[in-house]
This record gives structure tokens, C-alpha cells and sequence, in this order.
């Protein structure tokens, strides 16, 4: 049976107040590939062609959706159309009325990064003195009775704050805390050397998140985003290749997922020239990996094929120069040294960790793109 | 975890859960954050009586009724309470 979309990505817009340096937008967002936004009917067009198609949840995201001045109308068309929105915002700027107003729209879900537990260094990993905005935020998620999922990308200068984000989450009254470790795509593989926690780093992350799921059980559900590059097989991305998810991209490109755009080999149509339900069935981005049958060794005769999917096109793509081949980060992969060569890099160089990172803005993303 | 669900409690979805009928795949679906639950029909029968106003008892009782069965308070009783661990329901004393 042909698959349907459970899940949809709108990418607002890729303008961003914080600049924060394990993005996963793309490292080129400010050129001209994704200025030309989508207008207010654009969007609503898409929604309600996504849940035609079968789509139930919707994520709000971009760069920052809060900038979008027509946020209101957008998240007013979705739930007029049945789906389950969340907000997935820095809450920077944020204000109390403007949340009662998307309240009152109809959003579900509200869901606000934070990059460190405490103010100092969660304002210099977001570039962007944002902190004191996210913790009134928070409280007014709550007390407009919204759920709450407090979201933290974890990396090599916060994990040692494993347990005090969880309990700043358990303070808040939150529902939900993401430990989302850093996944390499966009800015964040640009930026990896700088960004990638050592061994003993992740272990001790996770001693303390079985420790602390023991203690809340159900009051706070704690999820754990695995780090890819330090497991022996690869992550079920996206649950396979255009099996369930979408992304929508500011100027209306749809990816299978939110890192894919990177991935030259492709095509990808816009909304703006197609229906949504031609895209998911037959564009060339979204048939080129759907099912199993572009599969190479060792991904084609192993039984782990209906369970990882073959891992990561992206990272196929971003490390070994091919989107149709096994996930690197799979130990059986051929390519699996180039994963163990970085890694090892880390062990080596974090004790001193010389590491800088490039900060997610407008001119470096201009900078990047004039070198080519 | 998960507390035991009481007989003379009412049942409740929880307010970050919404009961929902899915049109592309013919069935009910209680959707939460960046999550959802798929539902047979009696599912999304017990789900529609936990509105807040029905206790568990009263549940049983009127599915028995309604489908002419017996016995099947363990199977509603694993059902919510297996929601009520997600945080789904919630069960208020009354």
C-alpha cells in the first residue's frame, strides 16, 4: 500500500533572532534559494492539502515563526482543518498576549529551546540574549494551560547539565524535555569538531537520565535523542525515506526531511508549481529512496534493513559523497571509518578544545556561500 | 508508575489529547504532542465516554450493554490505564 504523511514540517521562515551554532537549517538559508517566502494562502493551501493527504500533526518551526506576523492566521487555517500544531519557537520576543492570541487560534502544543540551564551560557551558545525571555515564556505556556516541551540540543558545553535542565523542566511544570544530542546537518556539521562530546561526555549524560527517569517517572517524560555517530547502527531517520514526514520550506520547496535540501543529487518541487499530493507520490526527491529497493550492500541482504531503513540519506550524502549508500555511522558500513577518523579527532583534541564554532547569521551564511 | 484506576473515579481526556476521527485512514486517532494513538472502534467508544462525566464503572457497563458482552472491565481497565501512564487520561476523584 502507498504510504501517507503523518507528520508535516512548515519551515516559516529561516530568519532568526538567535544565531545558534548546531542549527540544522541549511548553511546557505540566507540566499536566494529560500528568500521569496510563502505568502498567508500559500500556507493555508498547503495545510489543507497536507491533511487531505493524511497528515495529523504539524510542527511550526523555521528559523523563528514567532516572526511571522501572520502566525495567528496560520495556526487559525490549521486547526480549522483538524491538524495537531505545535509551536517550535525561542520564545525570543515573545509576549504573554500574543501567546493568549495563538491560544485562542487554536495551537496545541507549544515547544521552546533552551541552549544551556543557565543564563550566561545559554546566552552564548544562542549568540542572543534570550534566556530571562524563554523562562517568562515558559511560565506563560503553563499558565494558558498549554502543554509544555522544553527542548535542549545537547553538545560539548552543555552536557554537563544534563541534570539541572531536567530539573529546571521539572520546576517549569513541563510535559516533556527533549535531550535532542546534536544531530550533524547544516550548521551543525559545519560546525562539528566544536560541537561533538566525547565518550565520557555522553555516557555520564545518560547515567543521569536513567537516573532522574527512575525519580519523575511519569511526571516528565525525559527523551533521550541518541547520538548517531556514537552507536554501532544507524537511526531509523525519519522512520524511512518519505514514509510519514514532510518538510515545506520558506519559499516552498518539500524535502523528505529538514536536512535533505543539502543533498545535490536531488530534485525537489515546490508547492508553488505542484499539488502537494503529486510531490509526496512522485517527485524525484521523494521516489528516490521510498521503500527498499535503491539499496546497496551491506544495507540490501541485512535483516536490520526493516529497521533503520538504511539509516541517513543526508548523512550518506554530507560524509560519504553518496546519498545511496549505508548510513556511515553503521558499523558495517565501508564508509564507517570516516565516522570512527572524527570521532577520534575529538577524543584527541577536547581536553584542550580549541574548538570555535561559526554562529548561525545572515552574513556568515553570505560568507559561506561567496566562498563556494 | 502507573497509578491504579479507580472504579468510582470519572475519566478524562487529558487536556493536551484530542479525540479525532481520520478521514484518509477510516479511524478515530487521540492525538498528543508529536505523538498520536490509532484506535478500533471500541476504543474510540470508551475514549468518547471519557468526557469527564463517566466512571470507569459506568464504562463497562455501557459497553457490555451496548455489545452485548460480559467481562470486560480488564480489558478497559488495561486500556486507560495504559493511556493514563502516557498521560492521556486522567482519572479525578469525584
Amino acid at each position: 500500500m502507498m504510504s501517507q504523511p503523518l507528520w508535516l514540517l512548515a519551515e516559516l521562515t529561516y530568519r532568526c533572532p538567535l544565531q545558534c551554532p548546531y542549527c540544522s537549517n541549511p548553511l546557505e538559508f540566507a540566499g536566494g534559494r529560500f528568500r521569496n517566502e510563502l505568502g498567508t494562502e500559500d500556507w493555508c493551501r498547503v495545510f489543507r492539502e497536507a491533511k487531505a493527504l493524511g497528515v495529523l500533526q504539524l510542527g511550526l518551526s523555521g528559523g523563528e515563526p514567532l516572526l511571522r506576523a501572520d502566525l495567528e492566521q496560520l495556526v487559525a487555517a490549521a486547526h480549522e482543518v483538524g491538524l495537531y500544531s505545535s509551536l517550535i519557537t525561542s520564545a525570543y520576543r515573545l509576549t504573554k498576549d500574543r501567546l493568549a492570541a495563538l491560544r485562542r487560534a487554536g495551537l496545541d502544543h507549544v515547544q521552546i529551546s533552551v541552549q544551556a540551564a543557565d543564563e550566561e551560557l545559554s546566552n552564548y551558545i544562542a549568540g542572543t540574549a534570550s534566556y530571562r525571555d524563554k523562562l517568562a515564556a515558559y511560565r506563560w505556556t503553563k499558565e494558558l494551560g498549554f502543554p509544555l516541551t522544553v527542548n535542549v540540543v545537547l553538545h560539548r558545553k552543555n552536557l554537563h547539565q544534563v541534570r539541572d535542565l531536567i530539573l529546571l523542566a521539572e520546576s517549569l511544570g513541563a510535559e516533556r524535555i527533549e535531550l535532542a544530542n546534536t544531530q550533524f546537518y547544516g550548521w551543525a556539521f559545519h560546525n562539528r569538531d566544536a560541537l561533538m562530546p566525547t565518550r565520557a561526555q555522553l555516557d555520564e549524560g545518560w547515567r543521569v537520565v536513567q537516573e532522574e527517569r527512575a525519580r519523575l517517572g511519569t511526571k516528565l517524560e525525559i527523551v533521550w535523542v541518541l547520538p548517531d555517530y556514537h552507536e554501532r547502527y544507524p537511526k531509523p531517520c525519519m522512520g524511512g525515506w518519505a514514509r510519514s514526514y514532510m518538510t515545506v520550506t520558506p519559499a516552498g520547496e518539500v524535502w523528505p526531511c529538514h536536512a535533505a535540501g543539502r543533498i545535490t543529487t536531488l530534485k525537489f518541487a515546490n508547492v508553488r508549481e505542484h499539488p502537494l499530493e503529486w510531490i509526496w507520490h512522485h517527485s524525484d526527491a521523494f521516489t528516490a529512496f521510498r521503500g527498499d529497493a535503491w539499496m546497496p550492500e551491506p544495507c540490501r541482504s541485512c535483516p536490520r534493513k526493516t529497521v533503520d531503513f538504511g539509516g541517513c540519506r543526508c548523512q550518506a550524502f554530507l560524509i560519504a559523497g553518496d546519498a545511496g549508500v549505508t548510513d556511515p555511522v553503521c558499523s558495517l558500513s565501508p564508509h564507517r571509518h570516516l565516522v570512527d577518523d572524527a570521532v577520534a579527532e575529538v577524543e584527541r583534541t577536547a581536553a584542550v578544545d580549541a574548538g570555535e564554532w561559526l554562529y548561525r547569521a545572515a552574513p556568515n551564511s553570505r560568507a559561506l556561500a561567496a566562498k563556494g | 508508575m502507573t497509578s491504579p484506576a479507580p472504579d468510582a473515579a470519572t475519566v478524562r481526556v487529558a487536556p493536551k489529547a484530542r479525540l479525532q476521527w481520520d478521514e484518509v485512514r477510516q479511524r478515530h486517532v487521540l492525538l498528543y504532542p508529536e505523538g498520536l494513538v490509532a484506535l478500533n472502534e471500541t476504543g474510540a467508544d470508551i475514549l468518547a465516554m471519557c468526557d469527564g462525566t463517566h466512571t470507569l464503572a459506568g464504562i463497562v457497563t455501557s459497553l457490555q450493554q451496548r455489545y452485548g458482552v460480559e467481562g470486560v472491565q480488564q480489558d478497559v481497565t488495561g486500556f486507560l490505564e495504559a493511556l493514563a501512564a502516557k498521560g492521556l487520561i486522567l482519572f479525578e476523584r469525584g
